[in-house]
């Protein structure tokens, strides 16, 4: 398909256009020290100039001296939090003169246009897909709001040293289920934007920007970047007989020393753009006459997660590590017929105790040959 | 039918927990349509004779004669709900158990044979059977609101007991730990609060006590390896308002007896 360019100050154009067609345009923007997802108007609020710096355990928002709108890393958000919302309302009940009425909650949230959102994030919304809308019991919150979202991501250019999507067969380029993907180049003397539309239908988007067909010359540049970002990825993780070995090894000794430093706070599963987690409470008035369903995110680090008649089944820490860990590299392939990790490298960044996924695979590896 | 009975009960505490029960405003005047409050001094000078259906005590237990008075509180309620970090942990006023009390009544007071009080501040558990505990320095007022309901209908109080984390991630809150190395007690500290503290961009400093299964270890090696804190930094992390709760004391006491 052809290739556009645009100039990099026809955003604001852009995200008019999608705010015009009705759309709620979810986009990275800088908030209390990291870029975050959020609602933005303008692209005044995009991150840029900034960057940031992750290590385990560590992010640090920085200015840089470029002028560039995404020269950043996955925050602690993803799409999943708007598309599998943190805290929903399913239905709510009134008891009044002896009879019960339910209501079910209609969701009228605006449907959502994803700008700046990167491939890794593009790949979790793949995943969640198979889990959340492809079985044979789909969601209806996630469903509907998947189906009438848009999403143009952004090309990586630069690797976090967190990130490890190359390994997990991704990539710093948006290869599926864009409507328009962007590649930012920016150099001493230009500034501009690629975009390959990704349905015949999402080309008028392009109209807007003023978009023309791209030179050779600067689809190469492009090009370059995306191959430079993929050779510099600050993780890496050898994904061959993970499955099998995380399967084998459930009794390994190591479990029982990752179990010693991870604290089950949950961070971990709360920013995993695919967990999908959730628990259902039921909450009534003081009257008693007023009931509502509620569903929010929930962990499999928590004790309640598997509290049954007695007591929770999982209640160490390594039991509930070792549950994390092997759902996400093992038993995702036998539930879902892939990994559960895209490779974003959040669960480590946002870690407060800084446990390396990549880390403790390679440990594995190392005392099981 | 009549109505289930409310009695507030103060032991060593500053109020602040009864307040927050005045503080439901909004849902006040559904409070007073479910249960009759029966006993509560800060309200109303009104007070019926028990027994009452539920009590709400906050305060610890500092002085001989408050061990006695919760037991006689006790003997009137039918359900006992501690509430607050006094009331649950001891409180604040839980330092005492580290130090020499004698000692701090020789300095403040010029007539010190008149104060009759013990070495410790205890929670209310540590005397009688408490049948739900509501954390929080000070409780949050629809957490209890929660407890009230659940109890009125007949049901055991499900309240979460995990970390600050888990709701500080469900509210989009940046992580002040991760993003600016502050010392944050979210991930050893019972939910409850909506993550109060890293709304406004502040560690958390546990008012609210231990979660379950906390791993205040990998913590405190954090802190300190990582951080830069001192032993002495850590001991005061843990030993705020809930220092006498088990976990929270433990690790303070690891480091003041250098045992790390």
């Amino acid at each position: 398909m052809q290739v556009y360019r645009f100039e990099a100050d026809a955003l604001n154009a852009l995200i008019a256009t999608l705010r015009e067609r009705g759309y709620k345009v979810i986009a990275p923007t800088p908030m209390d020290g990291a870029v975050v997802l959020g609602e933005i108007t303008d692209a005044g609020q995009l991150p840029r100039g900034y960057c940031d710096e992750q290590e385990k355990g560590v992010y640090r928002l920085k200015k840089t001296d470029r002028d560039a709108f995404f020269d950043f890393n996955v925050g602690p958000r993803s799409p999943k939090r708007y598309l599998f919302p943190t805290n929903h309302v399913l239905w709510r009940s009134r008891q009044e003169n002896g009879r019960l009425e339910i209501y079910s909650e209609s969701d009228d949230e605006k449907p959502f246009a994803f700008l700046g959102i990167r491939p890794c994030e593009m790949k979790a919304v793949a995943v969640q897909d198979r889990v959340l809308s492809k079985g044979p019991f789909a969601d209806r919150i996630y469903s509907n709001r998947r189906q009438k979202a848009l999403f143009i991501p952004v090309d990586c250019t630069r690797a976090g040293k967190t990130c490890f999507c190359t390994s997990m067969g991704g990539g710093p380029e948006a290869t599926e289920g864009y409507h328009l993907a962007l590649t930012e180049v920016i150099d001493e003397n230009r500034h501009f934007f690629l975009a390959r539309p990704g349905e015949e239908n999402s080309v008028n988007l392009l109209e807007c920007m003023q978009a023309v067909p791209a030179t050779a010359e600067e689809i190469k540049q492009g090009r370059d970047l995306i191959e430079k970002t993929a050779a510099c990825m600050g993780r890496e993780v050898n994904t061959a007989g993970v499955a099998e070995m995380l399967a084998e090894y459930r009794d390994h000794p190591h479990w029982e020393e990752i179990g010693k430093r991870c604290m089950n706070c949950t961070n971990c599963t709360m920013v995993c753009p695919t967990c999908f987690c959730f628990e259902v409470e039921d909450h009534n008035d003081l009257t008693g006459q007023n009931t509502e369903r509620t569903r929010q995110w929930d962990s499999c680090f928590n004790l309640s997660f598997t509290y049954q008649h007695g007591g929770s089944v999982r209640h160490t820490n390594k039991a509930r590590y070792r549950q994390w860990l092997t759902h996400k590299f093992s038993a995702w392939h036998d539930q879902f017929g892939e990994s559960g990790c895209v490779g974003c490298g959040r669960c480590i960044t946002w870690c407060p105790v800084g446990i390396d996924v990549t880390e403790e695979i390679q440990m594995f590896q190392e005392k099981t040959s | 039918m009549t109505k289930p009975s409310l009695a507030v009960w103060k032991f060593a505490s500053c109020d602040g927990c009864q307040l927050s029960i005045l503080d439901c405003e909004d849902e006040l005047l559904a409070i007073a349509g479910a249960v009759d409050i029966a006993n509560f001094p800060e309200a109303s000078r009104e007070v019926k004779p028990g027994p009452y259906t539920v009590s709400l005590v906050e305060g610890s237990i500092t002085t001989p004669h408050d061990r006695e008075r919760i037991q006689e509180v006790r003997a009137q309620s039918g359900v006992l709900v501690a509430i607050g970090a006094c009331a649950t942990a001891g409180g604040i006023q839980a330092l005492r158990n580290f130090s020499d009390v004698k000692g701090f009544t020789d300095a403040v007071y010029a007539s010190p044979q008149y104060i009759s009080t013990l070495e410790t501040s205890t929670a209310i558990s540590d005397h009688v059977k408490v049948d739900f505990e509501l954390h929080g320095c000070p409780i949050d007022k629809y957490q209890l609101i929660r407890v009230l309901t659940d109890l009125l209908q007949g049901r055991t109080p499900l309240l979460p007991s995990e970390s600050v984390c888990l709701d500080c991630k469900r509210a989009g809150v940046v992580c002040v730990m991760v993003t600016k190395g502050e010392p944050c007690l979210g991930p050893v500290t019972h939910t409850g609060c909506n993550a109060l503290c890293p709304s406004y961009n502040r560690a958390c400093f546990g008012c609210f006590g231990p979660k379950n299964t906390p791993n205040t270890t990998a913590l405190a090696d954090r802190c300190t390896e990582n951080l830069g804190l001192e032993d002495e930094q850590m001991i005061r992390l843990f030993r705020t308002f809930n220092a006498g709760a088990p976990a929270f004391r433990t690790e303070s006491e690891r480091y003041e007896n250098q045992n790390h």
